[in-house]
């Protein structure tokens, strides 16, 4: 009894067997994509045009598996960064030859004096000079990333090239420490007399005299002077911000934002240049008497009248000693 | 001249890191850095999927292109190598890479990069080919002695395919008409623009 209960167990279990056999038929299966549910590359990239996932191994960052933005960072990189820089700075040294040839500097049409006041303390000086120093490098290090492989690299070869790079990027990276903290000094030191106000209208309206020969009236720091602060102390620290990004990979964004940070860096950087092109020009060659505020610290009390004005009026009443040697200048002049 | 090429089929890849393991073993790779990775896409989830990534070897390579001092070169198999001896570690490269190949070991301050390290397609770099000098700055030159990339060769699964395009796509293709379905050459859009049986 038992052993035929068994035989009946075993044929439906066969029969059983069977009916699931032909249930999954091969002819079935071929049909069935095990990843048709499975993510598609394409459709990701066009979601957020990057792939992202998880990886097994320390370095996270890794985890980024495509992100063909640099596409677009290549084409900035490599075209359009060396027009900006190109038009902007060969530009600015065009004006800056045509002004001089036409202009000729900017005398001083009272002669001097033989008379000076301080315009800048032995600090200030020391600060700008500590700022425009490491400018200087990190403008050339910097020009030399972009411009370098196209102008220097033909000239000098791999070796030499990449020997003087590598010094240069070691230059560009330490260099920025004293350039910062240059501009926030800058940025202390001089901020109160470079608020605009309404002199600066006017100072704007009549060109800042540099055209003919006309000499708008000005405190401390006119107009120009005014632009030269604010592109220094904003370009200053946009120029560090986005540098310390690029200098600390991964500590502050991800891989897109590095690429937009060297964007706004180079951008601004090149046009930094430019400016200072000018401002170079204004304080050496481009007019007598200007240099000595930065040389040796003292300028010319006529060149103080002719250029600021307001500034050395501002000063003899603080000083009280304005009254006395007005009226020596005017005995010598008798 | 063949044109090297890696091609992996995601529909076969199981993320065991076999590969990437082979790599950093046969060219000793320095610390804290990966040619290699397999990166997992909705890991956990439906629709989960593993790509085995490194360097593609791109057409018009980003990266050369970028370079501000030129070290990296295609060579006449397709092969995008760097010279270490040249590079100054700047990170333009890794900026270009759209598939995170660059690396840098870190030396010194800050996030101070040191000399780019990449996959060299099992190909060594600019130096004599087998030379001492060669394997401690690029590893391995399995490439001059007639053998293909490590990665794909032990891959345990041959999702992972590396060796002339032509016939990779070939064996790719084949696979697919064969059972169906694909999900396409990963990569191969961005690096070659083209792409193969999805």
């Amino acid at each position: 009894m038992a052993y035929f209960a068994r035989v009946i167990r075993l044929a439906i279990c066969a029969g059983a067997l069977l009916l699931l056999f032909s249930a999954a038929s091969p002819s079935i299966a071929q049909q069935i994509n095990p990843t048709a549910s499975a993510v598609k590359e394409q459709q990701l990239l066009q979601e957020l045009n990057r792939i992202q996932g998880r990886v097994s191994i320390p370095d996270q960052r890794s985890g980024v598996l495509e992100q063909p933005a640099g596409r677009e960072w290549r084409e900035f990189r490599n075209v359009t960064l060396h027009w900006i820089g190109g038009i902007a700075i060969l530009g600015m040294l065009a004006v800056l030859i045509i002004f001089y040839l036409s202009r000729g500097m900017v005398r001083l049409e009272s002669g001097r004096s033989g008379r000076t006041i301080v315009r800048f303390t032995s600090f200030e000086r020391f600060v700008h000079w500590m700022t425009a120093t490491c400018f200087i490098i990190l403008a050339i290090s910097g020009l030399n990333i972009t411009f370098g492989r196209t102008l220097l690299l033909p000239l000098i070869g791999h070796e030499a090239f990449s020997e003087w790079s590598q010094w240069a990027k070691y230059a560009h990276n330490y260099l920025s420490f004293p350039f910062t903290i240059g501009v926030v000094l800058i940025f202390l030191m001089w901020i109160a007399g470079n608020i605009p106000n309404k002199v600066d209208v006017d100072w704007m309206k009549r060109g800042g005299g540099i055209v003919g020969h006309d000499h708008p009236p000005a405190y401390r720091f006119n107009a120009g002077q005014k632009a030269i602060y604010w592109v220094v102390v904003i370009g200053g620290g946009l120029v560090a911000a986005t540098g310390y990004q690029l200098m600390f990979p991964f500590y502050l964004s991800g891989i897109e934002g590095m690429q937009l940070a060297q964007m706004v860096h180079a951008t601004v950087a090149v046009l930094f240049v430019a400016v200072m092109l000018a401002h170079i020009y204004i304080g050496t060659i481009g007019m007598e008497g200007a240099f000595e505020a930065m040389g040796s610290g003292t300028v010319d009390v006529n060149w103080a009248r002719e250029h600021h004005n307001l500034w050395l009026e501002e000063e003899n009443a603080r000083t009280g000693v304005g009254d006395a040697r007005r009226r020596s200048a005017a005995t010598a002049a008798e | 001249m063949a044109r090297m090429k890696f091609l992996c089929d995601a529909d076969r890849c199981i993320e065991c890191n076999a590969c990437v393991t082979a790599c950093k073993n046969e060219h000793e790779v320095p610390w804290g850095i990966n040619r290699r990775r397999v990166v997992t896409i909705n890991d956990g989830k439906p629709g989960e999927r593993s790509v085995s990534m490194a360097c593609m070897h791109c057409t018009d390579a980003p990266c050369a292109a970028v370079c501000p001092v030129n070290c990296i070169y295609t060579t006449a198999d397709g092969v995008v190598l760097h010279s270490k001896d040249l590079c100054i570690g700047c990170g333009y490269c890794f900026y270009a890479c759209p598939f995170g190949a660059p690396q840098y070991p870190q030396v010194g301050n800050f996030g101070s990069r040191g000399k780019m390290d990449k996959c060299t397609f099992c190909a060594g770099g600019p130096e004599a080919d087998g030379s001492k000098e060669e394997y401690e700055k690029y590893g391995a030159n399995r490439l001059a002695e007639g053998k293909l990339p490590l990665c794909a060769e032990m891959c345990s699964t041959k999702s992972l395919l590396a060796g002339d395009g032509e016939i990779i796509a070939q064996i790719y293709k084949e696979r697919v008409m064969k059972r169906g379905y694909g999900s396409g050459a990963w990569g191969w859009k961005t690096a070659y623009r083209e792409t193969v049986g999805s």
